[in-house]
């Protein structure tokens, strides 16, 4: 495994778009430490501000306070990176495959445009998680994101395809312009959840105050649910059997778009 | 040979290359899955009336199934791929998707898969949708009750069909006996069926008739009631009744170790003889020898 510690915080963000373990694994010590990184608008080197030590392999590991270093595993295919701490802004994003584990919080921007793969979050996320790149229509299409606290605005912001599950809450605005995918909250959800959504699914386990674009439709239990529930509890999220087994209240939307969205509401008491 | 009281003909079975594709089956309750499982598994016994030969694997446990519902798992066979796969799409869609509260299942992991879900989902008449989970697609297709969910893709590999084994006795009641406690042994068995009605079928067939337009007839040389009326009769002095149990699997080794514990609980449990069936070895690769499957059997 090859480890890489931050010495001191910098200044300004640290780009280190290409730091993931699939790109360094046929690389020498040497060779990790010449590799290109942007501290604001002045050309460095991976060695000028981390530690290297350790050989590189399919595992690479992230010390530090890394709260300024942005696009950490962006563009991923392969491999295991795991983050000692809190990771900046564009973590995960683009990744293709592989697994990103980050022990603290992400950034804003997390995981966007991603493609495949799993990033996983201990702490919070910040806004736009899952998203789209600027000025691309579609966000995140594939792959799985787990935050075990809470995320920002805009969480799946033109969602084409793929799983966000937050155990903490919602901010406002998620699912926006939502194309397809699914977004699962445990905690709270904010205000205008799905606006303009076209298609896809939020699933909340809480009253939610929901646009009147929205259309209730029915009540039951979505059998395509459980298998998402029981894999998300699998992967270690605190779903209970109720919410697994429960039913769920229907709200078909957004009216303004082409009404094939939903959120699902858990009934309490089922 | 003799095994316990019964006498087992030095022969073979003969089987022959099938598709198989294994389906799970979920739904509220076990009765849910079990009626779905039986509808899908119906009129399959053979391929020579049915297009298929299907069957009832095991009862899966809410542990074991995708959803975590209780479940049936099914195994299906046809003799080429796409047949099985046009065999799948029409029980499911008229078996399973038309049931309460099931939903189903790709049961078997392969690199060929054949389209299942993703045709039914057509019947969603533009309202179904589609989730994507670990790499599988599923359908969510709209139906009165509720939502039925089918995965799109279902394996589909080379099994065997066509293993057997036949069990005389005194009387009906005997032989059939013999049959019954063969059939219960087989079924503790994975990856086989038995596509008959309990398991057993009181008419097995040759190939071929005097009748032009008939693929198969009566095995007329296992008829007791033929005995004194054909020259080739195989039923020997004394009995009165024979059974078949056909069994189709996902591998020679399965249907081997069924036609074992069958062919054991038989003997032990009133047949006179046990024998199968074959076709002089010309038809099907796979002959599988009962001497084989008896070792600790003496010579008479």
């Amino acid at each position: 495994m090859l480890t890489l510690a931050l010495r001191d915080q910098p200044t300004v963000p640290l780009e280190t778009e290409g730091l993931s373990p699939d790109r360094l694994a046929t690389c020498g010590r040497g060779e990790v430490e010449a590799l290109t990184v942007w501290h604001g608008n002045e050309r460095a080197q991976v060695g000028d501000f981390f530690a290297v030590s350790g050989s590189a392999d399919e595992e690479l590991r992230l010390e530090g306070d890394l709260r300024r270093v942005k696009f950490l595993g962006a563009g991923m295919t392969a491999g295991r990176l795991t983050v000692v701490g809190d990771a900046g802004m564009h973590t995960g994003a683009g990744m293709r495959g592989g697994e990103l584990a980050v022990a603290g919080a992400v950034g804003d921007f997390a995981g966007v445009g991603m493609r495949g793969g799993r990033l996983v979050v201990e702490g919070s996320a910040g806004n736009h998680l899952g998203g789209n790149q600027p000025g691309e229509r579609a966000g995140m299409r594939g792959g799985e994101i787990l935050v075990y606290g809470n995320a920002g605005e805009q969480v799946g912001a033109g969602l084409r395809r793929g799983l966000i599950a937050v155990a903490g809450r919602l901010g406002d605005a998620a699912a926006l312009r939502m194309l397809a995918g699914t977004i699962v909250a445990l905690g709270g959800v904010g205000a205008r959840p799905g606006a303009a959504m076209r298609r896809g699914t939020i699933v909340a386990m809480s009253q939610v105050t929901l646009l009147p674009t929205f259309g209730f439709a029915c009540s039951y239990r979505p059998p395509f649910l459980r298998l998402y529930l029981r894999h998300l509890r699998a992967l270690g999220l605190p779903l209970t059997d109720e919410q697994i087994e429960g039913r769920y209240a229907r709200w078909c939307g957004d009216g303004l778009e082409l009404r094939r969205g939903e959120i699902l509401m858990l009934e309490s008491g089922t | 040979m003799r095994l316990s009281d019964a006498e087992v003909v030095d022969t073979f079975a003969e089987a022959f290359p099938m598709w198989g594709a294994r389906i799970v089956i979920t739904g509220e309750s076990p009765a849910w899955a079990h009626e779905a499982a039986r509808s899908l598994t119906g009129f399959a016994t053979s391929v020579i009336g049915c297009k298929c030969e299907a069957g009832i694997e095991r009862e899966l446990d809410p542990a074991e199934t995708p959803d975590g519902r209780p479940g049936v798992s099914t195994l299906l066979f046809a003799p080429d791929r796409e047949g099985l796969a046009k065999r799948l799409v029409e029980r499911v869609g008229q078996s399973v998707l038309t049931c309460p509260t099931t939903a189903c299942f790709n049961g078997l992991e392969g690199p060929e898969t054949v389209d299942v879900g993703g045709q039914l989902r057509f019947f969603g008449d533009g309202y179904q949708a589609s989730k994507v989970l670990d790499g599988r697609r599923y359908w969510r297709v709209p139906v009165m009750e509720g939502e039925f969910l089918v995965e799109e893709r279902f394996a589909v590999a080379e099994g065997v069909g066509g293993g057997n084994i036949i069990m005389l006795g005194r009387d009906s009641a005997s032989a059939l006996r013999a049959a019954e406690a063969a059939a219960a042994a087989m079924r503790s068995v994975s990856d086989v069926i038995l596509p008959f009605p309990g398991g057993i079928a009181r008419s097995g067939s040759k190939v071929g008739s005097r009748y032009s337009g008939l693929m198969a007839s009566t095995n007329h040389a296992l008829c007791p009631t033929l005995r004194a009326q054909v020259p080739d009769t195989d039923v020997p002095p004394g009995v009165g009744s024979v059974f078949e149990i056909v069994i189709d699997g996902l591998t020679v080794e399965a249907v081997s170790e069924a036609m074992a514990r069958g062919l054991e609980a038989a003997a032990q449990s009133g047949a006179s003889h046990v024998t199968a069936g074959n076709y002089g070895g010309n038809l099907g690769p796979y002959h599988i020898a009962l001497k084989d499957l008896v070792p600790g059997a003496g010579e008479e």
